[in-house]
């Protein structure tokens, strides 16, 4: 039955910028403080005081508006979105309406399977945030806390271009990786610095006109969101194929039973008499401003990402891997630049380094080995100083603050035994300690002789190259 | 425009304000009235005349991005009708 249907779905994420105070008043923007410590007179709205705009938030807007490629206003209008909730204490919220800041951008998102689609980007708006109403706290009342009231948000809206929750997914994925690769913002979901709603609407393959469309509101998680969507579009479809009807509203997404249902309707439809603010002059931003942000913009993960593969031959998976975080593609692009062996680099990264973030629940950033010291460490191994093996200890080392490289190497006597008389005398020993193994290995049997290198890497303590080993015992068993 | 009940109703709401009988009767006569008077405006020539959202020409400028405001909850909070362990309180409202 749902082949007869397309889904149309448009996605709007408010993004907390990350400024240090708020988009009209010098108020913390910090997380988590104590219930209206952080709300000024400005964001309280008490009468007499005036809006003035922060000039982080507008660079913020614009640097995300130059990574989606969208045209930037010279000069955007506040506007009054005019409605009645007690955490809204101006009685309405200041954003923006017939002229954002930004508009006309598109975002080139892959999916898992690799191919890649484009999403047009109608618009993205300064606004500031509202208030937080808790419910459950208060007998018989309601208790608002103003501390998020005049956060600055990023409100980034898409074209209804989206045809399946799984591209919906795959597009938020993107603009989260994007916005926290520009430093425009933290995107931590659980905090709301991310949250996203979905306008879905079903139409019949072929129909050129849209459906009537249901508005899932604030979803904090990937998951959740494609799960709603996929949820409504079955919903509608369902619906529809009865004889009934889609009602315009804004529906909710309930974890727990995994779907979507009517929030009680409002009073009224919504009609926020939007007008331009008396209080804010037009915001302009001039070509000087433009290309100061252009100048400052670092390279797009999806441009690191082709240039990994391309010139420096990396997979795609290493590819998506170093470029999932501007930390890790930085911290890889050091390292790299050290060894000049981009396949060593990378598995480190990926591999060691990641191991130990996890495992001490921490950040590139945060990382205890820092970049140029695994530079120095990698390019040990590249240099036929130490074993790869011996720099997994001499990592450890590092990572648990024991020195440099090189200090750890001397210190633990890691240096790789590269003396061929060294080595035989070891081989000659686990010969000689071993006849039986070395009897079963002349007789043809070919699984022991694994052993057998085994036993002289460990009597060399993994300081020596298997490769010259290997090498070695061969002469050394074939021969005798 | 026509005043009708139902559109002083809407707009009433929207504003939140509390209108008796004789609020809509006055407002049903005085808004077609006001309505009329804006609508003389839309008889202006604007030709070559770029859209203005502002009356001044002038750019709105812009603050750094600086921390400059403290905690003033005690005061703030005392201004307020009702207030409890920080928050302001309102009559109960539920989404």
């Amino acid at each position: 039955m749902f082949a007869d249907w397309e889904a149309v779905i448009g996605l709007e994420v408010h993004v907390q910028l990350a400024t240090r105070s708020k988009l009209f008043s010098g108020s913390s923007t910090a997380y988590g403080a104590e219930p209206n410590t952080q709300a000024s007179p400005v964001d309280v709205a008490l009468p007499g005081t005036l809006p003035v705009p922060n000039r982080e938030a507008v660079r913020f807007a614009i640097r995300l508006g130059l990574a989606i490629d969208a045209r930037i206003a010279p000069h955007s209008v506040y506007a009054r979105k005019n409605y009645f909730y007690p955490d809204l204490p101006k009685g309405y919220q200041i954003s923006q309406y017939e002229d954002p800041i930004v508009s006309a951008g598109r975002l080139a998102v892959r999916r898992d399977d690799g191919s890649e689609f484009v999403v047009p980007i109608q618009r993205a708006h300064l606004e500031e945030d509202a208030g937080k109403s808790v419910h459950d706290a208060f007998h018989g009342a309601t208790g608002i806390d103003l501390n998020r009231a005049g956060t600055p948000l990023l409100e980034i809206v898409t074209e209804p271009a989206l045809h399946g929750a799984s591209d919906a997914t795959a597009y938020l994925k993107t603009l989260h990786r994007l916005v926290r690769w520009l430093g425009v913002s933290d995107g931590n979901m659980q905090e709301g610095s991310f949250r996203c709603d979905a306008n879905v609407s079903v139409r019949r393959r072929g129909d050129a006109k849209l459906g009537t469309r249901a508005e899932i509101k604030n979803v904090n998680s990937f998951r959740f969101v494609e799960k709603a969507i996929d949820y409504e579009i079955e919903r509608q479809v369902r619906l529809l194929e009865s004889g009934g009807s889609v009602v315009q509203e804004t529906r909710l997404y309930d974890e727990t039973r995994n779907q979507t249902r009517s929030m009680r309707s409002k009073e009224s439809a919504h009609d926020y008499r939007y007008f331009p603010d008396p209080d804010l002059p037009p915001l302009a931003v001039t070509p000087a401003d433009l290309e100061r942000e252009r100048a400052a913009l670092p390279e797009l993960p999806a441009a690191r990402r082709a240039r990994y593969v391309a010139e420096l031959a990396l997979g795609e998976a290493e590819a998506d891997a170093l470029t999932a975080e501007r930390d890790t593609a930085d911290y890889f692009d050091v390292v790299q630049r050290a060894t000049n062996d981009a396949r060593l680099s990378a598995s480190w990264v990926i591999g060691e380094l990641a191991a130990a973030l996890n495992e001490h629940g921490t950040s590139v950033a945060q990382a205890r080995v820092a970049a140029p010291a695994m530079g120095e460490l990698l390019a040990r191994v590249k240099d036929g100083t130490i074993t790869a093996k011996s720099a997994k200890d001499v990592f450890a080392a590092m990572w648990a603050g024991e020195g440099t490289p090189d200090a750890i190497i001397a210190a633990k006597g890691l240096k790789r035994v590269s003396d061929d008389g060294a080595l035989l005398a070891a081989i000659a020993g686990i010969v000689d300690a071993n006849p039986t193994q070395v009897a079963q290995y002349r007789g043809g049997d070919d699984k022991v002789y694994t052993w057998l290198v085994g036993q002289v890497m460990k009597a060399t303590r993994g300081k020596a190259d298997p490769a010259r080993v290997n090498e070695l015992l061969r002469r050394t068993l074939d021969n005798s | 425009m026509h005043a009708d009940p139902a559109l002083i109703d809407h707009l009433a709401r929207l504003s939140r304000l509390a209108l008796d009988a004789s609020d809509r009767e006055r407002l049903a006569n005085e808004l077609p009235r006001v309505v009329a008077l804006l609508d003389s405006l839309a008889r202006a020539s604007v030709e070559g005349v770029e859209p203005l959202a502002h009356p001044l020409e002038l750019s709105v400028r812009l603050r750094e991005d600086v921390v400059t405001e403290g905690d003033r909850s005690d005061e703030l909070l005392a201004l307020a009708g009702e207030s409890q362990g920080g928050y302001y309180l309102v009559p109960r409202v539920i989404d």
